[in-house]
Protein backbone atom coordinates (compact mmCIF):
# COMPACT_ATOMS: atom_id res chain seq x y z
CA UNK A 1 0.00 0.00 0.00
CA UNK A 2 2.75 2.38 0.98
CA UNK A 3 4.65 1.55 -2.18
CA UNK A 4 1.52 2.17 -4.21
CA UNK A 5 0.97 5.58 -2.63
CA UNK A 6 4.58 6.46 -3.22
CA UNK A 7 4.25 5.48 -6.86
CA UNK A 8 1.09 7.57 -7.14
CA UNK A 9 2.84 10.58 -5.65
CA UNK A 10 5.74 10.21 -8.06
CA UNK A 11 3.26 9.97 -10.93
CA UNK A 12 1.53 13.18 -9.82
CA UNK A 13 4.83 14.94 -9.40
CA UNK A 14 5.81 13.86 -12.90
CA UNK A 15 2.56 15.36 -14.24
CA UNK A 16 3.17 18.60 -12.38
CA UNK A 17 6.62 18.99 -13.87
CA UNK A 18 5.73 17.68 -17.30
CA UNK A 19 4.95 21.06 -18.77
CA UNK A 20 7.92 22.94 -17.42
CA UNK A 21 10.01 20.10 -18.81
CA UNK A 22 8.93 21.19 -22.31
CA UNK A 23 11.67 23.79 -22.22
CA UNK A 24 15.25 23.22 -21.14
CA UNK A 25 15.44 26.10 -18.68
CA UNK A 26 11.91 27.14 -17.68
CA UNK A 27 11.53 30.72 -16.51
CA UNK A 28 9.10 30.81 -13.58
CA UNK A 29 7.52 34.13 -14.60
CA UNK A 30 7.03 33.05 -18.22
CA UNK A 31 5.58 29.68 -17.20
CA UNK A 32 3.18 31.43 -14.80
CA UNK A 33 1.91 33.79 -17.53
CA UNK A 34 1.72 30.90 -19.98
CA UNK A 35 -0.36 28.89 -17.53
CA UNK A 36 -2.76 31.76 -16.93
CA UNK A 37 -3.22 32.34 -20.67
CA UNK A 38 -3.38 28.68 -21.66
CA UNK A 39 -6.05 27.94 -19.07
CA UNK A 40 -8.45 30.22 -20.92
CA UNK A 41 -7.76 28.83 -24.37
CA UNK A 42 -9.56 25.83 -25.78
CA UNK A 43 -7.59 23.03 -27.36
CA UNK A 44 -9.29 22.39 -30.68
CA UNK A 45 -8.13 18.81 -30.98
CA UNK A 46 -9.67 17.66 -27.70
CA UNK A 47 -12.33 20.30 -27.38
CA UNK A 48 -13.18 20.02 -23.72
CA UNK A 49 -9.64 20.57 -22.54
CA UNK A 50 -7.67 23.76 -22.29
CA UNK A 51 -4.36 24.24 -24.03
CA UNK A 52 -2.81 24.07 -20.56
CA UNK A 53 -4.29 20.62 -19.81
CA UNK A 54 -4.05 18.93 -23.15
CA UNK A 55 -1.32 16.55 -24.23
CA UNK A 56 -2.26 16.85 -27.90
CA UNK A 57 0.69 17.77 -30.13
CA UNK A 58 -1.15 20.89 -31.28
CA UNK A 59 -1.58 22.05 -27.67
CA UNK A 60 2.16 21.59 -27.13
CA UNK A 61 2.88 23.61 -30.27
CA UNK A 62 0.54 26.35 -29.14
CA UNK A 63 2.11 26.47 -25.67
CA UNK A 64 5.50 26.88 -27.32
CA UNK A 65 3.98 29.52 -29.58
CA UNK A 66 2.78 31.43 -26.50
CA UNK A 67 6.26 31.13 -24.94
CA UNK A 68 7.78 32.59 -28.10
CA UNK A 69 5.31 35.46 -28.06
CA UNK A 70 5.96 36.18 -24.39
CA UNK A 71 9.68 36.24 -25.20
CA UNK A 72 8.92 38.76 -27.97
CA UNK A 73 7.28 40.99 -25.38
CA UNK A 74 3.69 40.66 -26.62
CA UNK A 75 0.90 41.54 -24.20
CA UNK A 76 -1.71 39.01 -23.04
CA UNK A 77 -4.32 40.70 -25.25
CA UNK A 78 -2.07 40.49 -28.28
CA UNK A 79 -1.49 36.79 -27.67
CA UNK A 80 -5.22 36.12 -27.30
CA UNK A 81 -5.81 38.11 -30.48
CA UNK A 82 -3.21 35.95 -32.25
CA UNK A 83 -5.17 32.82 -31.27
CA UNK A 84 -8.56 34.28 -32.22
CA UNK A 85 -7.26 35.31 -35.66
CA UNK A 86 -6.37 31.69 -36.34
CA UNK A 87 -8.99 29.65 -34.54
CA UNK A 88 -11.90 32.06 -34.08
CA UNK A 89 -13.76 33.07 -30.91
CA UNK A 90 -14.32 29.39 -30.23
CA UNK A 91 -10.77 29.16 -28.89
CA UNK A 92 -11.65 31.47 -25.99
CA UNK A 93 -13.35 29.92 -22.99
CA UNK A 94 -14.62 33.42 -22.24
CA UNK A 95 -16.05 34.53 -25.58
CA UNK A 96 -16.42 38.27 -26.25
CA UNK A 97 -19.84 39.88 -26.26
CA UNK A 98 -21.02 40.50 -29.81
CA UNK A 99 -24.05 39.92 -32.03
CA UNK A 100 -23.32 36.21 -32.54
CA UNK A 101 -22.72 35.55 -28.84
CA UNK A 102 -25.52 37.74 -27.45
CA UNK A 103 -27.84 34.77 -26.90
CA UNK A 104 -25.07 32.94 -25.07
CA UNK A 105 -24.52 35.82 -22.66
CA UNK A 106 -28.06 37.14 -22.31
CA UNK A 107 -30.02 33.88 -22.62
CA UNK A 108 -29.58 32.80 -18.98
CA UNK A 109 -30.50 36.30 -17.73
CA UNK A 110 -33.63 36.30 -19.89
CA UNK A 111 -34.59 32.86 -18.57
CA UNK A 112 -34.10 34.01 -14.97
CA UNK A 113 -36.22 37.11 -15.66
CA UNK A 114 -38.92 34.93 -17.23
CA UNK A 115 -38.87 32.54 -14.26
CA UNK A 116 -39.02 35.43 -11.78
CA UNK A 117 -41.94 36.94 -13.71
CA UNK A 118 -43.90 33.68 -13.58
CA UNK A 119 -43.09 33.26 -9.88
CA UNK A 120 -44.31 36.77 -9.01
CA UNK A 121 -47.44 36.24 -11.09
CA UNK A 122 -48.31 32.97 -9.35
CA UNK A 123 -47.69 34.40 -5.87
CA UNK A 124 -49.83 37.50 -6.58
CA UNK A 125 -52.67 35.42 -7.92
CA UNK A 126 -52.59 33.15 -4.89
CA UNK A 127 -52.57 36.11 -2.51
CA UNK A 128 -55.65 37.58 -4.17
CA UNK A 129 -57.46 34.24 -3.98
CA UNK A 130 -56.65 33.71 -0.33
CA UNK A 131 -57.50 37.19 0.85
CA UNK A 132 -60.94 36.98 2.61
CA UNK A 133 -61.78 40.56 1.65
CA UNK A 134 -61.67 39.71 -2.04
CA UNK A 135 -63.56 36.45 -1.73
CA UNK A 136 -66.69 36.67 -3.81
CA UNK A 137 -69.96 36.65 -1.84
CA UNK A 138 -71.13 33.39 -3.31
CA UNK A 139 -67.99 31.50 -2.25
CA UNK A 140 -68.16 33.26 1.17
CA UNK A 141 -71.69 32.03 1.67
CA UNK A 142 -70.63 28.51 0.76
CA UNK A 143 -67.81 28.52 3.28
CA UNK A 144 -69.94 29.98 6.02
CA UNK A 145 -72.52 27.28 5.42
CA UNK A 146 -69.80 24.62 5.75
CA UNK A 147 -68.64 26.14 9.04
CA UNK A 148 -72.06 26.10 10.66
CA UNK B 1 -57.25 29.12 -20.46
CA UNK B 2 -57.15 25.51 -19.40
CA UNK B 3 -55.77 24.48 -22.81
CA UNK B 4 -52.93 26.98 -22.39
CA UNK B 5 -51.78 25.05 -19.35
CA UNK B 6 -50.97 22.12 -21.59
CA UNK B 7 -50.06 23.96 -24.76
CA UNK B 8 -47.31 26.13 -23.22
CA UNK B 9 -45.23 23.20 -21.89
CA UNK B 10 -45.84 21.36 -25.15
CA UNK B 11 -44.62 24.35 -27.14
CA UNK B 12 -41.51 24.61 -24.94
CA UNK B 13 -40.90 20.89 -25.35
CA UNK B 14 -41.18 21.10 -29.14
CA UNK B 15 -38.82 24.09 -29.20
CA UNK B 16 -36.27 22.13 -27.12
CA UNK B 17 -36.55 19.11 -29.40
CA UNK B 18 -35.93 21.46 -32.32
CA UNK B 19 -32.78 22.88 -30.71
CA UNK B 20 -31.47 19.40 -29.90
CA UNK B 21 -32.25 18.12 -33.38
CA UNK B 22 -30.18 20.90 -34.94
CA UNK B 23 -27.45 20.82 -32.30
CA UNK B 24 -26.93 17.07 -32.30
CA UNK B 25 -26.79 16.82 -36.06
CA UNK B 26 -23.97 19.33 -36.26
CA UNK B 27 -20.38 18.18 -36.12
CA UNK B 28 -18.80 19.79 -33.04
CA UNK B 29 -15.39 19.50 -34.70
CA UNK B 30 -16.44 21.89 -37.42
CA UNK B 31 -15.60 25.21 -35.90
CA UNK B 32 -16.52 28.23 -38.02
CA UNK B 33 -13.29 29.38 -39.60
CA UNK B 34 -12.25 33.00 -39.15
CA UNK B 35 -10.35 32.79 -42.46
CA UNK B 36 -13.25 32.83 -44.89
CA UNK B 37 -13.07 36.00 -46.98
CA UNK B 38 -9.59 36.86 -45.71
CA UNK B 39 -6.34 36.74 -47.68
CA UNK B 40 -4.47 33.46 -47.34
CA UNK B 41 -1.60 33.97 -44.85
CA UNK B 42 1.77 34.27 -46.58
CA UNK B 43 4.58 31.82 -46.00
CA UNK B 44 7.74 30.55 -47.60
CA UNK B 45 8.56 26.86 -47.30
CA UNK B 46 10.82 24.32 -48.92
CA UNK B 47 9.00 21.92 -51.18
CA UNK B 48 8.77 18.32 -50.07
CA UNK B 49 10.52 16.86 -53.08
CA UNK B 50 13.05 19.60 -53.76
CA UNK B 51 14.58 21.13 -50.62
CA UNK B 52 16.35 23.75 -52.72
CA UNK B 53 13.08 25.06 -54.15
CA UNK B 54 10.86 27.35 -52.09
CA UNK B 55 7.13 27.87 -52.46
CA UNK B 56 5.06 30.91 -51.51
CA UNK B 57 1.30 31.30 -52.05
CA UNK B 58 2.00 34.43 -54.16
CA UNK B 59 3.05 32.12 -57.01
CA UNK B 60 -0.58 31.02 -57.33
CA UNK B 61 -2.02 34.53 -57.86
CA UNK B 62 -4.40 34.59 -60.80
CA UNK B 63 -5.45 30.97 -60.34
CA UNK B 64 -8.17 29.29 -58.31
CA UNK B 65 -6.37 26.63 -56.28
CA UNK B 66 -6.68 24.26 -53.37
CA UNK B 67 -4.37 24.10 -50.39
CA UNK B 68 -4.68 20.63 -48.91
CA UNK B 69 -3.14 19.91 -45.50
CA UNK B 70 -1.97 16.31 -45.32
CA UNK B 71 0.51 14.04 -43.57
CA UNK B 72 1.63 10.44 -43.85
CA UNK B 73 0.57 9.86 -40.22
CA UNK B 74 -2.93 11.18 -40.90
CA UNK B 75 -5.34 8.29 -41.26
CA UNK B 76 -8.30 10.17 -42.71
CA UNK B 77 -6.02 11.73 -45.34
CA UNK B 78 -6.04 8.30 -46.95
CA UNK B 79 -9.82 8.41 -47.11
CA UNK B 80 -9.94 11.57 -49.22
CA UNK B 81 -6.78 10.84 -51.20
CA UNK B 82 -8.42 8.97 -54.12
CA UNK B 83 -10.72 11.96 -54.68
CA UNK B 84 -7.74 14.32 -54.84
CA UNK B 85 -6.00 12.00 -57.30
CA UNK B 86 -9.18 11.98 -59.38
CA UNK B 87 -9.37 15.80 -59.32
CA UNK B 88 -5.75 16.02 -60.40
CA UNK B 89 -6.37 13.57 -63.23
CA UNK B 90 -9.34 15.62 -64.44
CA UNK B 91 -7.22 18.78 -64.11
CA UNK B 92 -9.94 20.56 -62.14
CA UNK B 93 -7.66 22.99 -60.30
CA UNK B 94 -4.05 22.94 -59.15
CA UNK B 95 -3.80 21.32 -55.72
CA UNK B 96 -0.94 22.40 -53.51
CA UNK B 97 -0.17 20.12 -50.59
CA UNK B 98 0.90 21.34 -47.18
CA UNK B 99 2.77 18.40 -45.76
CA UNK B 100 2.12 18.96 -42.07
CA UNK B 101 4.60 17.87 -39.39
CA UNK B 102 5.93 14.96 -41.38
CA UNK B 103 9.39 13.56 -42.03
CA UNK B 104 10.49 14.24 -45.59
CA UNK B 105 11.10 10.57 -46.38
CA UNK B 106 7.75 9.51 -44.85
CA UNK B 107 5.89 12.08 -46.93
CA UNK B 108 7.57 11.21 -50.22
CA UNK B 109 7.14 7.48 -49.57
CA UNK B 110 3.42 7.97 -48.84
CA UNK B 111 2.95 9.87 -52.11
CA UNK B 112 4.88 7.24 -54.06
CA UNK B 113 2.58 4.58 -52.62
CA UNK B 114 -0.82 6.26 -52.95
CA UNK B 115 -0.22 8.59 -55.91
CA UNK B 116 0.73 12.26 -55.98
CA UNK B 117 -2.15 14.62 -56.88
CA UNK B 118 -0.20 17.71 -55.88
CA UNK B 119 1.34 20.31 -58.15
CA UNK B 120 3.83 20.42 -55.30
CA UNK B 121 3.83 19.96 -51.56
CA UNK B 122 5.19 22.59 -49.20
CA UNK B 123 7.04 21.01 -46.31
CA UNK B 124 5.83 22.33 -42.94
CA UNK B 125 8.01 20.28 -40.61
CA UNK B 126 7.35 22.22 -37.40
CA UNK B 127 3.69 23.01 -38.10
CA UNK B 128 4.18 26.79 -37.94
CA UNK B 129 2.38 27.45 -41.22
CA UNK B 130 -0.31 25.05 -40.04
CA UNK B 131 -0.85 27.25 -36.98
CA UNK B 132 -1.00 30.35 -39.20
CA UNK B 133 -3.79 28.65 -41.16
CA UNK B 134 -5.60 27.58 -37.97
CA UNK B 135 -5.13 23.90 -38.78
CA UNK B 136 -6.23 21.60 -35.98
CA UNK B 137 -7.33 18.40 -37.66
CA UNK B 138 -5.71 17.19 -40.84
CA UNK B 139 -6.88 16.77 -43.50
CA UNK B 140 -8.06 20.31 -44.14
CA UNK B 141 -8.62 21.90 -47.50
CA UNK B 142 -8.74 25.60 -48.38
CA UNK B 143 -10.26 26.92 -51.59
CA UNK B 144 -8.35 30.06 -52.58
CA UNK B 145 -9.48 32.40 -55.33
CA UNK B 146 -7.56 34.28 -58.03
CA UNK B 147 -6.92 37.23 -55.68
CA UNK B 148 -5.47 34.92 -53.02
CA UNK B 149 -8.53 35.13 -50.76
CA UNK B 150 -9.70 32.04 -48.85
CA UNK B 151 -13.26 31.28 -49.94
CA UNK B 152 -13.95 27.95 -48.24
CA UNK B 153 -12.37 25.66 -45.70
CA UNK B 154 -13.10 21.96 -45.48
CA UNK B 155 -12.25 20.44 -42.12
CA UNK B 156 -11.79 16.70 -42.25
CA UNK B 157 -11.71 14.53 -45.35
CA UNK B 158 -13.35 15.60 -48.61
CA UNK B 159 -16.17 13.23 -49.47
CA UNK B 160 -17.81 12.58 -52.82
CA UNK B 161 -20.79 14.58 -51.58
CA UNK B 162 -18.85 17.69 -50.50
CA UNK B 163 -16.82 17.48 -53.69
CA UNK B 164 -19.89 17.43 -55.95
CA UNK B 165 -22.16 19.71 -53.95
CA UNK B 166 -19.74 22.27 -52.49
CA UNK B 167 -16.23 22.26 -53.91
CA UNK B 168 -16.85 21.81 -57.64
CA UNK B 169 -19.72 24.37 -57.86
CA UNK B 170 -17.65 26.88 -55.87
CA UNK B 171 -14.59 26.34 -58.06
CA UNK B 172 -16.69 26.76 -61.21
CA UNK B 173 -18.16 29.98 -59.82
CA UNK B 174 -14.76 31.38 -58.87
CA UNK B 175 -13.26 30.52 -62.23
CA UNK B 176 -16.19 31.84 -64.24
Amino acid sequence: MRAFLAALLVAFAACAFAQSAEVATPDAAVEERLKRLAEELRCLVCQNQTIADSNAPLALDLRNQIRTQIALGRSDDQIREYMVQRYGDFVLYRPPFKATTAVLWLGPLLLIALGAGIFVGVVRKRRVEENPATLNPKRRAEIEKMLE
Amino acid sequence: MKALRYLVPLAIFIALVGFFAVGLMRDPREVPSPFIGKPAPGFKLETLHQPEKAFTPDEMKGKVWLLNVWASWCVSCRVEHPLLVEMARNKVVPIVGLNYKDKREDGTRWLAKFGDPYALSAWDIDGRVGIDYGVYGAPETFVIDKQGVIRYKQIGPITRETLDKVLLPLIRKLEG
